[in-house]
């Protein structure tokens, strides 16, 4: 019984690799959305940030392949759980009722979301490969728009008032992938600008939240953190999270929609 | 190379010739099936009392701890005799079987018990010793006990607890760690460990998982869902047993150097009693029928606590703890009209004033009051309600009360003492216990009768062992409260694991017939043979219904009180019955799998015979002692009467064929540490 | 204490044996009186089947008195009936009014396969406690009880866990079919005193290889087995074990 099988071959084991690589990825959709938030403070701040990211060079590329993996795994423990989870209770009871949560009802477990984690998650999944596409592969097709993001850098004409102001001079030449910095500002703006687009990403997000809602208490559950003297404060911090969360990416695109970015 | 070879040829031709050998000796045995001679050797060492078992311990034989890897022993049950006996076997070395009729060894009835273990630890430093409570326990049954058996018991009393403490069941604990102590009736010294009110899962889970482990060290075979059904004799020794597999009907044969039975107590003879549904006398009857002794099998407890019967489709009575007594107050009214009153639910028992009210117990026993023994308290609820003064629909009830408590300590005292009491009692009945006075009715609980043993705990027929409940022993005519769980472990984790030694070094590693001996063929063809006869009578009534109609008339006549005339009675009536039961059975689909028709119609069948025989046990021993109470025979004030010049012995009965009167042999008791003397309670 | 006899429909889940597929069958309880307990009224209807010359519904049950953990159906979608801390054995026709239709099936788990009817096979259970749900003392081999004092609260949080029935209504619950319930209590219960402390870990590892080999399946955290645990247990215990499986995995990979 080595540590590898204990970890990768056992239901247990399997629950732990779940919660600390959804703690992984929940830390990345926290910084994600922070980063969000700098459209508030114009197009500059942004792209700015944007241009930061982009000029870690491999330390970015350390950090997509250790979330990629995450993910991945994220998404196999969690696939083969549910399917021994499918596995082992292959009979639903025809009485109807699901079994009545008597003496946990006053608490804040989401029942809900506990039962529809593979669902949700898969959505999410799905969701995220959308939007890699979307803005970050930038496939032209998908975006609803007749705009190609591919163009959509900064250039030096477009250092206006509004616009970036680079510490260091742009390099030479019109926008070209890691020469020019990317406009993000412009991107998000015209992205969410297609209302169908936005739908579809405020639904999964609303969806992330509904799965972090319960994934961020469960996995103090899996880890063994949670007792009776700690569990509220989980519960609390879990449910909070989500709302904060949920606010703060939702906030994006109906700011575009309803035009309060400009 | 080559030498290594011929060494390992030669071993070949060395253990070949041994099994020829082997075979031949038991050819030769085969011819003269002998029969042992019934003769009853109690086999009780000489020396003084305190050092019997000592003594007998060094002087019996061992086995080699090589050879006993070639021993192979069948257990039969999985409660706390049969798991801790079956465990410590195979600790030692030997080869078992354990056979049990539920679907887990857990769940063996010794699970249902509640109040706790009787140990003379003297933690409580109150006075207690092991020849106290040698002393208590004789006394408590009434001196129909074995000296030196019970002397034993409370001498390894105290390893248990350690034992068990060591296995980590959870025992009630001080806030210093220590262990804590609760005291019970019939005792005045604080010797009670207990597991809050389930003292007896918490036991059984501790040699359930002493047996587990065996299970999965491959030392214990487990056969759960089998039921035993009879027991196959090999030139008078008990080499195997007849099983049926509850699930595919399979009758297969299984053979050993020796069978112990820990299949329980009888107390379903009586169709209602606390005993769990599937509880049955089957295996020690058919050992009985083989030749084995039955012992004292009219002594059986009743216990006054339980919760009174509602109605025909009763199927089991439930026990609520003695404890409640403490603090209830036991009435009946005066008046037979008030009485019907309450029965049609015109009247309201808090309504019933003062002076109305007959707190019987405490009026005729003013010292003890509502704590008497068991059996006082009981028979003295059965003649209230006898003279029609009994309170629920059926007439058998009395009330215990609890406003006196509830005014004396307040509601939420009451709570903390029997919170979990009261709930079960709503739950069953429906009826709330802080607003009305709960209503009880005695009910069977115990047997102590059982299979005859000797000090060594085997029976007369060498090679069968019978422990705990299933034995007759240590109890006498009244077993005392968390008396059962420690005699149940003491039989199976420090009794019979040294004595059965003797036994198997006495006939050594060879006397083990194989299964396809012709004894065991005509025993399971005798089983097979039964099993077809209660499928094919085609009859109108159901195995309940006789077991039920049974029940009635065993408790009517040999329950908590009994006559001459009500014996002979019932003695008459019993096998009517059992050839109705014969002619008149219906028993649907068949025995290819799982049919608990088929199960249950076999057990009744059995206890059909075996309440004649209780009935007859009833009727001979014309004195009255702890749980035996013969109407004839009391003291002016209605107390029992016993007759130590007459009676001071142990019935053992011999069977003698079907529809005979079965032969009556003594085990006269004799007293060299207790003196006799009259119970008092007044 | 009596009430009005009430009439009932149930539709009873029967099946032949293990391979039979099995099907709903419906039989009529007539005057059922409010004070018998669930099972009683099955061995009612039982009687009347038997006398129309019909196998009876095969059902397990032993001590009736809601410890032993024989009895399992799930009445009306629910293990044991849903009355809190209630095995179906002490489960009272009170509960029921009069012309309800009452749906009972077995118990629901790829581990716990139907034998006949209502009754199905729980070995697997068994082959868990086998697996390392003991702690190894030869009989005799042992020191004075009070040797080793425990503290009060430890024993206590024991005998919570130590409760537990071993009846797989929280298996039924769930709908992963997982017993992490009956596992962790097992668990939690020897790895509470000291004297389970030297085989903790081997205890834990092995439990759960053994709980995943049988084919149950994971928690999920729904919280529907502590719902419908007669002993009650808590879910709390389920956090423990797999506090307790983490350290196992760390201090066995660590030594």
């Amino acid at each position: 019984m080595s540590l590898a099988h204990n970890i990768f071959n056992t239901s247990l084991g399997r629950k732990y690799l779940m919660a600390l690589t959804g703690a992984g990825l929940f830390g990345f959709v926290v910084m994600h959305m922070l980063g969000n938030l700098t459209i508030f403070a114009g197009p500059a701040a942004i792209n700015e940030y944007a241009a930061k990211l982009h000029s870690l060079g491999p330390l970015l590329w350390v950090a997509r392949i250790g979330l990629l993996v995450m993910a991945a795994i994220h998404i196999w423990a969690a696939v083969k759980l549910s399917s021994e989870n499918k596995k082992a209770r292959q009979v639903r009871y025809e009485g109807a009722v699901e079994p009545v949560d008597v003496h946990r009802k006053n608490q804040i477990v989401s029942r809900y979301a506990s039962r529809t984690m593979i669902y949700s998650g898969l959505i999410i999944a799905a969701f995220a490969f959308y939007h890699l596409a979307h803005f970050t592969w930038k496939v032209p097709q998908i975006n609803g728009v007749v705009a190609d993001f591919e163009e959509f850098y900064v250039h030096e004409e477009d250092a206006g008032e509004n616009q970036v102001a680079f510490e260091t001079p742009l390099p030479e030449g019109k926008g070209e992938e890691g020469k020019n910095a990317v406009d993000v500002y412009r991107m998000v703006k015209t992205g969410f600008g297609v209302w169908w687009v936005s739908v579809f990403y405020v639904v999964a997000v609303g969806l992330l939240c509904v799965h972090l809602s319960h994934g961020l208490s469960a996995m103090f559950q899996s880890l063994g953190f949670k007792t009776k003297s700690t569990e509220k404060l989980i519960n609390r911090f879990a449910c909070t999270a989500s709302w904060l969360l949920f606010i703060g990416y939702v906030s994006v695109p109906l700011a575009v929609l309803f035009g309060f970015v400009k | 190379m080559a030498a290594k070879k011929k060494t390992t040829a030669a071993k070949t031709k060395a253990a070949k010739k041994t099994t020829t050998q082997k075979t031949t000796q038991r050819a030769a045995k085969k011819v003269s099936q002998k029969k042992v001679p019934f003769k009853l050797d109690s086999a009780i060492p000489a020396g003084a009392m305190s050092e019997k078992w000592d003594k007998h311990r060094f002087n019996l034989k061992l086995v080699n701890p090589a050879n006993k890897r070639k021993y192979e022993v069948i257990v039969v049950g999985s409660g706390l005799a049969g798991a801790s006996a079956a465990a410590t076997l195979a600790e030692l070395g030997y080869n078992v079987k354990c056979f049990c009729y539920q679907d887990s060894p857990r769940r063996a009835h010794s699970i249902a018990a509640q109040g706790g273990i009787n140990a003379a630890k003297n933690y409580q430093n109150d006075g207690d010793s092991v020849f106290r409570l040698f002393h208590d326990t004789v006394k408590g049954g009434d001196y129909r006990s074995r000296e030196a058996n019970v002397y034993r018991l409370a001498q390894v009393s105290v390893d248990i607890i350690d034992q068990c403490a060591a296995q980590g069941v959870p025992f009630a604990r001080e806030y210093g760690g220590l262990l804590a102590n609760r005291s019970f009736g019939g005792a005045q010294v604080s010797r009670t460990f207990y597991a809050r009110g389930q003292t007896g899962q918490q036991l059984l889970l501790g040699a359930y998982s002493s047996l587990n482990r065996q299970i999965g060290l491959g030392k214990v075979k487990m056969h759960t869902r089998t039921e035993m059904l009879d027991v196959v004799l090999v030139d008078g020794h008990a080499k195997g047993i007849v099983v049926r597999d509850m699930v595919t009907g399979k009758i297969s044969r299984h053979s050993a150097h020796a069978v112990v039975l820990a299949t329980g107590g009888y107390g379903n003879v009586y169709f209602l009693s606390t005993n769990a549904m599937g509880c049955n006398v089957t295996a020690t009857y058919r050992a009985y029928k083989r030749g084995a002794a039955f012992s004292n099998p009219c002594f059986t407890q009743i216990h006054p606590t339980c919760i009174p019967v509602s109605g025909d489709h009763q199927s089991k009575l439930t026990l609520m703890s003695e404890s409640l007594r403490n603090d209830g107050r036991v009435w009946v009214p005066k008046d037979k009209k008030i009485a019907a009153k309450i029965r049609s639910g015109e009247l309201n028992p808090n309504d019933v004033d003062d002076k109305d009210r007959d707190y019987f117990l405490e009026r005729k026993y003013p010292s003890f009051g509502n704590l008497v023994p068991r059996d006082v308290a009981s028979r003295n609820a059965k003649e209230v309600c006898d003279e029609g003064r009994g309170v629920v629909a059926s007439g058998l009830g009395v009330y215990l009360d609890f406003a006196d408590a509830i005014e004396r300590m307040g509601e939420n005292t009451v709570r903390e003492r029997y919170g979990n009491l009261f709930n079960m009692y709503e739950k069953i009945t429906g009826s709330n216990a802080y607003k009305n006075p709960m209503t009880i009715y005695p009910a069977v609980h115990y047997t102590m009768g059982g299979l005859w043993v000797d000090y060594n705990l085997m029976s007369n027929l060498p090679g069968l062992f019978a422990i705990g409940e299933a034995n007759f022993s240590d109890h006498g005519a009244n077993r005392l409260g968390a008396s059962a769980l420690m005699q149940g472990l003491a039989d199976g984790y420090f009794v019979l694991p040294y004595t059965i030694g003797q036994y198997l070094a006495n006939v050594g590693i060879d006397d083990r017939p194989n299964d396809d001996d012709p004894a065991f063929s005509a025993v399971q063809q005798e089983v097979e043979t039964r099993i077809n006869n209660l499928l094919s009578i085609n009859g109108d009534r159901t195995p309940t219904s006789f077991h039920r109609e049974l029940g009635k008339i065993i408790w009517d006549n040999c329950g908590m009180s009994r006559n001459k005339k009500g014996l002979e009675e019932a003695i008459q009536i019993i096998p009517k019955l059992r050839k109705e039961f014969w002619q008149n059975l219906s028993v649907p689909g068949e025995n290819a799998a799982l049919n608990q028709s088929l199960e249950h119609a076999g057990r009744v069948a059995d206890f059909l015979e075996f309440g004649e025989l209780m009935c007859r046990d009833a009727l001979q021993r014309e004195e009255s002692c702890g749980g035996h109470f013969r109407e004839e025979h009391q003291t002016p004030e209605g107390e029992a009467k016993r007759n130590d010049a007459k009676f001071s012995f142990v019935s053992a009965w011999e069977y003698q064929g079907e529809n005979k009167i079965p032969k009556l042999h003594k085990e006269n008791l004799a007293y060299e540490e207790v003196k006799m003397t009259q119970r008092s309670y007044k | 204490m009596s009430g009005k006899a009430m009439n009932l429909t149930l539709r009873i889940w029967r099946q032949d044996d293990a391979e039979d597929s099995g099907r709903f069958e419906t039989h009529e309880a007539i005057d059922v009186s409010p004070d018998m307990s669930f099972l009683e009224m099955l061995d009612v209807v039982n009687e009347g089947i038997i006398a129309d010359g019909n196998e009876p519904i095969a059902f397990d049950s032993d001590c009736r008195e809601g410890i032993c953990g024989t009895c399992s159906m799930v009445i009306n979608g629910v293990p044991h009936g849903g009355q809190q801390g209630t095995t179906a054995c002490q489960l009272h026709m009170r509960q029921f009014s009069d012309s309800d239709t009452i749906t009972i099936e077995p118990w629901r788990a790829t581990a716990f396969p139907v034998q006949r009817d209502l009754i199905v096979d729980r070995s697997s259970f068994d082959r868990i406690q086998q697996a390392g749900g003991f702690i190894s003392v030869r009989t005799g081999s042992v020191p004075d009880a009070n040797a080793t004092p425990v503290p009060k609260e430890d024993s206590d949080l024991a005998m919570d866990a130590a409760q537990c029935i071993g009846c797989g209504a929280c298996v039924a619950a769930c709908k992963n079919a997982s017993a992490m319930l009956f596992v962790a209590a097992k668990v939690s219960h020897l790895s509470l005193v000291p004297q389970g402390q030297p085989e903790r870990e081997r205890r834990a590892l092995s439990m759960v290889q053994q709980m995943d080999d049988e084919g149950f399946g994971n928690c999920t955290v729904t919280g529907s087995c502590e719902a419908v645990c007669p002993k009650e247990i808590s879910l709390d215990f389920i956090t423990r074990m797999n506090r307790e499986y983490g350290r196992a995995i760390l201090k066995k990979s660590c030594s």
